[in-house]
């Protein structure tokens, strides 16, 4: 989301529209969608408003899991988020600065509350982690810091591929594997969804315990019903029928 | 009007919107007058079992157990039916309610903790609570402790072994997972409850 509008874009740029976020969660979760995550891209503390109204216009009638990202920099600013409907948090940038708040939040929501959104890209000899929104490295091995992370209290990693982000070419099952083998805690593979055939590959190849795509969904590309028929028929374990 | 207890254990805003949705009339509450004044209760909660301590001190356990033992519909989720039993490993020196036999336990280590996600239900026939669900429907779940399967078990799910999805006895229903964000089904789970 960025400015009270869906948005997706290809490798963190180039956003183009995807409708209003009420709208587009009732609706994936009517598709079938098993949780519906929003991140707000742009958060700064101008638009924080806008975040928690969305949240709470979203929220009202989704009565699936609900986790909401962007721009959470403090305890205080959880317990608004959560306050506004959110059943999970999900924190990046301020996780990497202060990895005490990742056991501050779930110390008082819990830790299936708390999640830590990880983007990374691949650099020589493995993967960097970014904060916000992709802009800044950070110098920090992927695999590393989700063990961090998770060692803080977390309650699952999302974790988002640069590199694939909207592109559309397939999961980073290399990425996603050498996290999720590293971690006790589930592992949600993010950036590069195209097809069923990536999803199940994610699942076997990449041992991902979820997987999270936007812009097959947000442009009619996939139907999520469809995809979870597919994965069921190829004996992948998933809420079907939904 | 049906009294969600609130002790401070994690957020209540989604299976108070939830029933807000059923049309269900629904107050928060800490006070225990406010639970025996209402026609029915919930007990929510997410976290650590020793947050459940909450209840010794506020005179909440007394009044729950009063409550429930006399026959008022009561609906413990997650950890709240987790408390319906003796106890748990997560926090031995907080007892249960003791309203079903045996204690909470940990998940083997073969299997990743928390059990996070959507995961189906093996649902016994005579339950009122799962009247209409269908046989293997999913729910979503998240917890790192597990009750043991027992005779009053309404239904059950697999991870890593067998456990308690939800149990029954009389008017006394828990659920392990949240109806509140298991769609259609967990809402068709929470307007039984209404009926009773």
């Amino acid at each position: 989301m960025d400015g009270g509008r869906v948005v997706k874009g290809v490798r963190f740029k180039n956003l183009r529209d995807a409708g209003d976020p009420a709208e587009c969660a009732t609706a994936h979760a009517r598709n079938g969608a098993d949780e519906i995550v929003l991140l707000d891209i742009t958060a700064t503390s101008g638009n924080r408003r806008t975040l928690l109204d969305a949240v709470r216009g979203t929220a009202r009638s989704l009565f699936v899991p609900f986790t909401v990202g962007g721009g959470i920099r403090r305890l205080e600013d959880a317990v608004a988020v959560f306050d506004a409907g959110a059943d999970k948090i999900a924190i990046n940038s301020a996780a990497v600065r202060d990895p005490a708040l990742i056991g501050k939040i779930a110390g008082r929501f819990g830790s299936q509350a708390v999640v830590v959104a990880i983007d990374a890209r691949k650099v020589a000899g493995g993967f960097e982690v970014f904060v916000a929104g992709g802009r800044e490295p950070t110098g920090r091995d992927a695999i590393q810091w989700a063990r961090e992370a998770a060692a803080c209290g977390a309650g699952e990693i999302l974790l988002t591929s640069m590199d694939r982000d909207g592109t559309q070419s397939g999961f980073d099952c290399g990425l996603v594997r050498a996290v999720a083998e590293s971690v006790s805690i589930p592992v949600i593979a993010s950036g590069g969804a195209g097809s069923a055939r990536d999803f199940i590959e994610v699942f076997r190849d990449g041992r991902a315990d979820a997987a999270l795509a936007a812009s097959i969904f947000h442009f009619g590309i996939e139907n999520i019903a469809q995809l979870k028929r597919e994965l069921h028929n190829a004996s992948v374990p998933v809420r079907w029928p939904c | 009007m049906i009294a969600i207890v609130d002790y401070g254990a994690g957020n209540l805003n989604s299976v108070k919107k939830a029933f807000d949705y059923l049309g269900a009339e629904v107050v928060l509450t800490d006070q225990p007058e406010t639970v025996a004044a209402a026609s029915k209760i919930v007990l929510p909660g997410v976290g650590h079992f020793s947050s459940l301590r909450a209840l010794e001190a506020t005179g909440l356990r007394k009044a729950l157990i009063q409550n429930a033992s006399a026959g008022k519909p009561f609906l413990g989720i997650c950890l709240g039916m987790q408390w319906l039993f003796q106890g748990s490993e997560e926090c031995r020196d907080v007892a249960g309610a003791a309203l079903f036999p045996g204690k909470c336990q940990q998940f083997p280590s073969d299997v990743k903790s928390p059990h996070v996600g959507w995961n189906s239900l093996t649902v016994q026939n005579r339950s009122r609570l799962f009247r209409g669900v269908a046989q293997d429907s999913f729910v979503y779940y998240t917890h790192s402790f597990y009750a043991p399967v027992v005779t009053e078990t309404a239904a059950a799910s697999e991870y890593g072994l067998w456990f308690a999805g939800a149990v029954e006895l009389g008017n006394i229903f828990g659920v392990q997972f949240h109806p509140e964000k298991s769609g259609d089904v967990g809402l068709a789970i929470l307007k039984n409850f209404c009926e009773v």
